[in-house]
């Protein structure tokens, strides 16, 4: 039975499984196909367009939509994952208004971009649900390459490495692959095990062998990689996480939003998986909004994110903030938490009100919360490495690092926006530079 | 708010906008609705003799499409009416007594017998229809049995039917062609010969507007097989522009009223074609895409521009743009122009780019920040960018003022009006020019 948003306290169960299967269903249903023809007759067929050079694995977006609209919807998924294999993922969870669809001429002109990112989920679904991968493997060239975590960059390296016939084992430290788009994205941006079904999809090329629950600084270490194998590609993504710097930050109720949305998504039933009801979320980006959706989707009275610098240098985009002040997330800025107050747990929350530049304001205000989840930035969190720089592994343009044969991308590394799509592209590149240094 | 009242060869209508002989005025039920819709008139759907024709019984129709599937051409297997001759002249008077104030045209097509002909138009006038049009334009099924293009096509048998016609009816007669021709002045000038009132232009267009890629098979297919049709709709209106056109500048057909058909659509499309000498038009496709309640639109569209344009009725803006229609030999060559873009409405799609440097001139330049601007030194005002660009009125064609150097041809934008004919290019203008 239900027990209501009301109950106070960190509690399960709050929801009925129907208001459970409402609030997770798809942020956005797919386009039928009537849909998508008329989505795809929108698109002008730009020269040199610029959706292409906003997407960072370069998908030539003005020839898929091109296919859709002449029924040759599988042409276009193939047009699709050969620049990214990750295709399907990115249609979903890519901050297409802040890429693509923010440079479509038609967002110019009338502030109604293309839907590309639909379009892009569009042919990759069909083609998905043919149940026949689209890409052959080379002949094998006896060449064997170790990635170090199966997130989005291991994956877009290991399959593009194995297109060139290189025999590839990907190491994880999870149960599962597929990294954040398994443990670290909300909910109803990937729902029907989607991330799940895509690497068993991904894995049809061949040539791949995931050896799960194995780390580097645990089971592995670079050097024995580096001996073992022909080339070393580390994608291990962000595995610490900042500290909050607010006193009380030790009560029970105060947990990290990366393992709570983790919980969520490897959760049985969403009614397994506990929320407060006043819950506070202390963070500006993804990983912040996708917890405090999340949470109000669990059936938290009152949610709050609370973010240290103004709305414009929040880094989750301005559709992800909307999208929370739709779902009723109250959006404080401008504010960083000074103390967490309660006996055993926490009850309260206090912040002081910070200018642009962070300099305080001297002025305290308390919210209540039986919940605090920090969403305040991730690091490396591991040993063992290549040099760093920024604290992220140094890498070249190629993904290239101080190590010979060694080359690493993703979150990893410091190099673009930590978005999926961009780790693709990472992983995709330095497979490309790997397979050169291999052929030499 | 103009007046639209119309009188084309002596039959009055409210305004100039006639329903074509095709499905939509098949029957009283579809007519009714019609005129109370607004249409001024309806020529009634082509009437033969009994036992009446039969229809295919499966698709009649073909079709191709534009952007979000906007019906740009339709392609059409139907045959004259389907209904014996009796029902249809009852319904004929039924609506006519009903909607006096109406035009009530019938469309006919029997045999190239003189009887025939002189039997069907008894019957007609009794029905008190105001006038008749004579199917020498249907180029799918009945020509194949001698009759609509099949006669359209020989100026010998228009000429011919048309005299028989016109010696056996008071009423006034409108003779259809067909488009399928290589020349439309000379079915014009027999149905002139023959003594008709009128003409009316175009009828359908012989076309296949698509092939099965399954079936191998011409659409629509009826079962394993697909014959040609009749294409109409938006797609051909340049082409019934140019031959009503064609008619209106032959000297010898000078005066000759012409009912103009072709892929009308909007009150502007009918503008065009009075303007190039149409005393009314006639519409099909465009009531089969979206209904009647156009004429709506077409009646508040072409009174608008009348007011906005001064005129007070229809007769004056017939054959308006009739002297500025020229052959390319006397176009003037000194005229020069360049593209204009315009930045505030540019939305950089460089698509206009993209035709100019691998179709054309090399005429458009393209800076890293995408602003695309015209090369006047290469820029031969060709129009092509002005047709790509997606924005209405973001590229223009500019004159270049006179006195002007054209940056192309390092020439002087010279006032003087020169052609072709005495151009030093030109072999037959050498002995002209010593």
């Amino acid at each position: 039975m239900a027990i209501g948003e009301l109950v106070p306290g960190v509690a399960a169960g709050r929801l009925s499984p129907d208001k459970y299967a409402e609030n997770f269903s798809d942020l956005h249903a797919p386009l039928d196909a009537h849909e998508a023809l008329v989505a795809a007759d929108r698109c002008y067929f730009c020269y040199d367009a610029p959706c292409v050079t906003a997407c960072p694995t370069d998908i030539d977006i003005p020839l898929f939509i091109r296919q859709i609209a002449t029924g040759t919807v599988d042409a276009a998924g193939i047009t699709i994952f050969s620049q990214n294999i990750l295709g399907g993922m990115c249609a979903r969870v890519c901050p297409t208004e802040t890429l693509c669809e923010q440079t479509c001429v038609r967002e110019v002109a009338e502030g109604k971009p293309v839907q590309i990112g639909q379009l892009q989920r569009f042919a990759t679904d069909h083609l998905m649900a043919q149940n026949a991968h689209p890409f052959n493997r080379a002949a094998d060239t006896g060449r064997r390459v170790a990635v170090v975590g199966a997130g989005p960059a291991g994956l877009a390296c290991a399959h593009r490495l194995a297109m060139h016939g290189h025999r590839v084992v990907v190491y994880d430290g999870n149960a599962k692959a597929g990294g954040l788009n398994e443990y670290g994205i909300a909910s109803y941006k990937t729902v029907d095990s989607f991330a799940e079904r895509e690497v068993s999809w991904l894995l049809e090329i061949g040539g791949i062998t995931i050896e799960s629950d194995k780390k580097l600084g645990g089971d592995l270490n670079l050097a024995e990689l580096t001996d073992r194998f022909d080339a070393v590609f580390l994608a291990i993504g962000l595995a610490g996480v900042n500290a909050l710097g607010a006193s009380g930050q030790g009560k029970a109720g105060v947990r990290d939003a990366v393992d709570f949305i983790a919980e969520l998504r490897q959760a049985e039933s969403y009614a397994q998986v506990s929320i407060g009801r006043d819950v506070v979320v202390i963070g500006g980006g993804m990983t912040a909004v996708d917890a405090a959706v999340q949470a109000k989707l669990l059936g938290a009275l009152n949610v709050t994110l609370v973010y240290r610098r103004s709305r414009a240098r929040m880094n989750a985009s301005r559709f992800e903030q909307d999208l929370a002040a739709a779902k009723g997330v109250r959006i404080i800025t401008n504010a960083a938490p000074v103390e967490i107050s309660g006996n055993a747990a926490v009850e309260s929350i206090s912040f002081e009100y910070m200018d642009d530049d962070l300099t305080p304001m001297g002025e305290i205000f308390t919210l209540r919360a039986d919940q605090v989840l920090t969403a305040i930035g991730q690091t490396l969190g591991a040993t063992d490495l290549p040099s760093l720089t920024r604290g992220r592994i140094a890498v070249s343009q190629d993904g290239r690092t101080s190590v010979a044969n060694v080359w690493a991308g993703g979150d990893c590394t410091g190099l673009g926006d930590d978005l999926t799509v961009t780790a693709v592209a990472q992983g995709r590149d330095a497979a490309e530079d790997i397979h050169r240094a291999l052929g030499a | 708010m103009a007046n639209l009242q119309s009188d084309f060869i002596g039959i009055k209508s409210p305004n100039p906008f006639w329903l074509a002989s095709a499905p939509p005025t098949d029957k009283e039920y579809n007519v009714r609705r019609a005129f109370e819709a607004g249409w001024g008139g309806v020529v009634w759907k082509t009437l033969g003799l009994d036992p009446h024709i039969v229809n295919v019984n499966g698709p009649r129709y073909g079709a191709i499409w534009g952007a979000d599937r906007r019906l740009l051409g339709l392609n059409n297997i139907e045959l004259i009416t389907d209904r014996p001759l009796e029902i249809n002249l009852q319904e004929i008077k039924s609506v006519k007594r009903d909607y006096p104030d109406r035009a009530m045209v019938v469309s006919l097509m029997v045999p190239c017998e003189e009887d025939p002909w002189k039997f069907i138009l008894g019957k007609v006038e009794d029905t008190g229809a105001d006038g008749v049009e004579l199917n020498f334009g249907c180029p799918h099924g009945m020509s194949e049995r001698g009759m609509g293009s099949a006669v359209g096509q020989v100026p010998e048998y228009i000429e011919m039917v048309t005299r028989w016609v016109k010696s056996h009816t008071r009423m006034p007669v409108i003779v259809k062609l067909t488009p399928n021709i290589a020349d439309i002045r000379g079915p014009a000038a027999a149905a002139h010969a023959g003594g008709a009132d009128a003409v009316s232009l175009i009828n359908t267009i012989n076309s296949i507007t698509s092939v099965n890629l399954d079936h191998f098979a011409p659409e629509p297919m009826i079962g394993d097989k697909g014959a040609h049709g009749g294409y109409c709709g938006p797609a051909v209106k340049p082409i019934a522009l140019n031959m009503v056109a064609e008619i209106s500048r032959t000297p010898e057909l000078q005066g000759l009223p012409i009912s103009g058909i072709g892929g009308v659509t909007t009150w502007r499309d009918a503008a065009e074609f009075i303007t190039l000498g149409a005393g009314n038009v006639q519409v099909c496709t465009a009531a089969m895409t979206y209904g009647f309640k156009i004429v709506q639109e077409m009646i508040s569209g072409l009174s608008q521009y009348m007011d906005e344009k001064s005129f007070t009725s229809v007769d004056q803006l017939i054959g308006r743009a009739v002297p500025n229609i020229s052959d390319w030999q006397h176009l003037n060559l000194n005229y020069v122009a360049k593209a204009k873009i315009n930045q505030d409405l540019c939305i950089q799609c460089g698509r206009c780019y993209a035709a100019c440097e691998d179709t054309s001139h090399q005429a458009i330049a393209m800076s890293d920040q995408r602003v695309f601007t015209v090369k006047d030194d290469e820029c031969v005002a060709c129009n092509l960018c002005v047709n790509v660009c997606p924005v209405e009125a973001c590229i223009t064609l500019e004159p270049m003022a006179e006195g002007t150097v054209d940056p192309r041809t390092g020439k002087v934008v010279d006032p003087t009006y020169a052609n072709w004919t005495t151009h030093p290019n030109n072999p037959a203008s050498l002995t002209a020019a010593e």
